[in-house]
């Protein structure tokens, strides 16, 4: 059985790792090609220096990713710590609902409706320009969000109300009782909210396609790169990602497991 | 004897680019005055079809680099897929460009619906190297909104590897001899009109009989493609995953020196001529700098590197004359006169009949 | 304690006020243009169009269907497996599960032409061995492989995450009652799952049927899924934005109803996503 399993697990491993090694492989190609290997080079690693094209994309993505999962996590955070305190029934349950219609509808609809919003928006108020930075960061906070306030949300409910009473009663201000109480027991939840809003924004292709104008990340470019040629150098970019990712996530990695017991929950997702 | 030569042609012509690999900006021949600092901290945004520009790639010039550098202007250099995705961006209202560079039928719409702003061409000092062929065409018949970018026509590339004594005709893509290892265009317009061509009807017809024909034979062929691409047929072309496609005759020459195997026809039936050629929006929020950069295009160094880079034909003499330019005399782009195919152009089409093809399109995918 | 509990009140606002903004308000645009022709007349005529779109409509749904069974069915013994492991190995898997999410899918996706196709790394292989090249690339089957593939850390993390909190001693239980491997699996795991299956569906479910990406380059353009015609018509300018509202419309109340009818067999009382 335990043979089966490991035999199982890698297979599935080389399922999702195949196309991975294909692009590593032909991003070291000596010719422009995708699709024959023609020998050894890293000439497409030194090219990505120059390419000031994929460079400033590389950094939109970024800039996005980072903004976005910040705002989201603190506006999200906050969300989750009203909802918890709602009585109103009704109330809290329409606020889930809408919470959930970004993760539950298609991207496609989601991005779709942002950008006709967007437009309307700017023509009502005279803008001739609609579409950049403010669009696409206000879309990526906004399909964010439901992610940060669902991790989030169970942690408040596992933690315990007296804590943060005894702290009032301590003579803590509402603020402190917050930040020193209530904050800590939730930070994983927080991370995990955090760390989920960054990989989506990364990732997000469709939601940014539709709302980003002239502010293309580097998924748009590269959907312009695979209707046209695709070069080795969006490969090489994509296996220098892939390590950052790979040291990063063994970081995380090294500084959860020193924490065995947030460990255990630390990947809500 | 003749293939010697065109062989041994290629071969200097290989080396004499290779030796030219080292354009730099002190060779950017450029007459004093003509290309101030004024303003110099303001953008330019520019959108033009994907890979449509020499970039600096393979020791070419990075054409926008050295605008900037010239001028101090910033370019903001943005790329569309297609003519009607293009049209669907500036039209959103959702982003501004300054600069675009669409193909003719669709200059002729931006004109119709008053999208576009004048250019005074005076200002222009290299727009003498214009061939006069390329002025006063149907879309801007005076030369008021457009400065031609690349030329081009549609043909037939093949695999003579695979496939010899194909018949010159747009029928191959029915033939069932070739089955799966046939493409055809993923976009309307030429899908279209390769069914157009066989058919013999008008590229242009407002005649919905015409469209659901041509609509009909399509379908009849679907069965016999491999697949509906635009520029992955290069990767398909040069690996011999495919064995015909119809595409842009520059486009065959970029393959050709990927796998020399490949080869390129005219269809005997006639094919589809066009003019890419640069624009200014009305809504354009830099249009001194446009005006610049349309210039710039233009310079002899700048129109030579994008003619090789691209490998479409130019519009400009300074290029289509100069000996050392890698396709020079080429005979696909630049054909004799007695081999030049029967052409048409696209032209603007109503409303009514382009949302009647769109649909028509669509239903050819979903069959 | 009364302020308390006003403060923390006061700090959802900002979150109702942008969902408010970004999530309803635009979908009652949508809704707007979708009931409006190009000139902003009310119209029935997109909506009564859509049946146009029917096949396009039948075949996204069908390929999304049969994408996250496929991928139900990978992803549950996996995620099982993974349980099985020592807990320190569970994470490292889990991170090796995640690492290929944080890569573009649009790359990963191309990378699969260069696999399945004619001439591609999988025939050349099988051409070594003597068998004729298959047809891979640019048939219906590709095009669901695509989904599986880019879709599955979606069902193996929801299961996975809900597998890893049964408690070990409720197993034990049921052994110490006399169950069998497979009554264990039975009464016990899969019902403690259930919450994990439902929520992993959603997660492929939606993206399948929406997609517009996996089908044009697996699919060799040669058909649309109705991601491809929304986008499509999106494309081709203001004049169709009526129409591809029209139609996000209708998928986004097809998406519901299957939600719907998937939720009618989870007893989840949160009636939540488990992410």
């Amino acid at each position: 059985m335990k043979a089966l399993s490991r035999i199982y697990i890698s297979l599935i491993v080389f399922f999702l790792y195949a196309p991975v090694l294909v692009m590593i492989a032909f991003s070291f190609n000596e010719s422009a090609s995708v699709w024959v290997f023609n020998g050894f080079s890293t000439k497409w690693y030194t090219g990505l220096l120059t390419d000031t094209i994929m460079l400033n994309a590389l950094k939109h993505t970024l800039i996005i990713a980072i903004l976005s999962a910040t705002i989201s996590t603190v506006i999200g955070t906050a969300a989750a710590v009203g909802i918890t305190s709602l009585k109103n029934k009704f109330i809290k349950n329409s606020l889930m609902s809408v919470t959930q219609i970004p993760m539950m509808n298609a991207d496609i609809v989601t991005g779709i409706s942002l950008m006709l919003l967007f437009i309307f928006i700017c023509k009502l108020i005279g803008l001739t320009e609609s579409l950049g930075f403010v669009t696409v960061l206000i879309a990526h906070i906004t399909f964010n969000l439901p992610y940060v306030i669902l991790s989030v949300l169970p942690k408040l409910r596992q933690t315990d109300a007296n804590l943060s009473e005894a702290a009032l009663d301590l003579g803590c201000t509402p603020v402190q009782a917050f930040f020193k109480v209530v904050l800590p027991s939730i930070m994983t939840g927080i991370a995990t909210g955090f760390i989920m809003a960054f990989t989506l924004s990364l990732d997000d292709f469709v939601i940014s396609y539709f709302t980003c104008g002239h502010y293309q990340t580097l998924p748009i470019i590269i959907y312009n790169m695979t209707k046209k040629s695709v070069t080795p150098d969006a490969y090489a970019l994509s296996t220098i990602i892939f390590v950052a990712i790979f040291i990063l996530l063994i970081l995380y990695n090294i500084l959860q497991g020193k924490n065995e017991k947030t460990a255990r929950k630390g990947y809500a997702k | 004897m003749k293939r010697f030569i065109a062989i041994f042609s290629i071969i200097t012509l290989i080396c004499i680019s290779f030796s030219g690999c080292g354009y730099n900006y002190a060779q950017l021949n450029v007459e004093d005055g003509s290309y101030s600092k004024d303003l110099k901290g303001t953008t330019l945004t520019v959108y033009n079809w994907g890979e449509y520009i020499s970039d600096g790639s393979d020791g070419s010039i990075d054409v926008n680099r050295e605008f900037e550098k010239l001028t101090g202007i910033k370019v903001n250099y943005l790329t569309f897929e297609s003519n009607e995705t293009m049209y669907s961006q500036i039209k959103s209202g959702g982003v501004n460009y300054d600069i675009v560079i669409p193909s003719d039928y669709m200059i002729e719409r931006l004109i119709k619906e008053n999208m576009l702003r004048k250019i005074d061409t005076s200002k222009l000092s290299n727009y003498h190297l214009i061939d006069d062929k390329y002025k006063n065409v149907y879309f801007d018949p005076n030369n008021e909104y457009s400065v031609p970018y690349n030329v081009g026509m549609v043909g037939i590339i093949y695999n003579s590897k695979i496939y010899k004594d194909l018949e010159h005709s747009w029928k191959v893509l029915w033939d069932k001899k070739y089955k799966d290892m046939t493409l055809n265009f993923n976009n309307p317009r030429d899908a279209f009109m390769t069914a157009q061509m066989i058919l013999g009807q008008d590229l242009n017809s407002e005649n919905k009989k015409d469209w659901d024909k041509a609509a009909k034979l399509l379908k009849k062929g679907k069965a016999n493609l491999q697949a509906y691409v635009m520029d992955e047929v290069y990767g398909k072309m040069e690996t011999g995953e495919a064995a015909i496609a119809p595409y842009y005759a520059g486009d065959y020459l970029t393959m050709y020196e990927s796998n020399n195997d490949l080869r390129f026809f005219y269809p005997k039936e006639g094919t589809n001529i066009f003019i890419d050629s640069a624009c200014i929006l009305k809504n354009a929020q830099n249009y001194e700098a446009a005006v610049l950069y349309l210039n710039f295009l233009m310079e002899p160094e700048i129109a030579t590197a994008n003619a090789e880079y691209i490998g479409y034909a130019s519009p400009n003499t300074a290029v289509i004359n100069n000996p050392d330019y890698y396709y020079y005399q080429n005979e696909i782009l630049y054909p004799n006169e007695k081999d030049i195919p029967k052409v048409q152009y696209y032209h603007n089409i109503s409303e009514d009949i382009r949302s009647y093809y769109e649909n028509l399109w669509i239903d050819l995918k979903l069959y | 304690m009364k302020r308390k509990s006003l403060g923390n009140k006061l700090i959802a606002c900002p979150y109702i006020v942008w969902s408010a903004l970004f999530i309803v308000i635009p979908l009652l645009i949508m809704f707007y243009f979708a009931l409006t022709d190009a000139n902003g007349v009310f119209t029935l005529a997109n909506l009564s169009d859509i049946g146009r779109y029917k096949k396009a409509f039948g075949i996204s749904i069908l390929y999304a269907a049969i994408s996250t069974v496929i991928t139900l069915l990978l992803a549950y013994p996996m995620a099982y497996f993974m349980t099985k492991l020592k807990v320190s190995n569970q994470r490292m898997l889990l991170m090796i599960v995640m690492i290929p999410m944080w890569m573009n899918f649009l790359i990963r996706t191309y990378s699969w032409i260069t696999i399945l196709a004619n001439t591609g790394i999988v025939n050349t292989f099988l051409g070594k061995l003597g068998i004729g090249p298959l047809k891979l690339i640019y048939t219906p089957a590709a095009v669901i492989l695509g989904m599986v593939y880019d879709f599955i850390p979606y069902m193996i993390l929801p299961i996975y995450s809900v597998m890893s909190k049964i408690d070990n001693s409720l197993l034990e239980a049921s052994e110490d009652l006399g169950s069998n491997a497979f009554n264990k699996f039975k009464k016990v795991i899969f019902p403690l799952s259930r919450p994990g299956i439902i929520s992993g569906i959603t997660m492929v479910f939606v993206p399948s049927v929406s997609t517009f990406y996996i089908s044009q380059k697996l699919g060799g353009n040669k058909t649309m899924l109705i991601g491809d015609v929304i986008e499509y018509f999106f494309n081709l300018g203001p004049v169709y934005y009526n129409v591809a509202s029209a139609i996000s419309l209708v998928l986004m109340l097809l998406i519901l109803l299957c939600m719907f009818v998937m939720n009618r067999f989870s007893d989840d009382d949160d009636g939540g996503v488990i992410i």
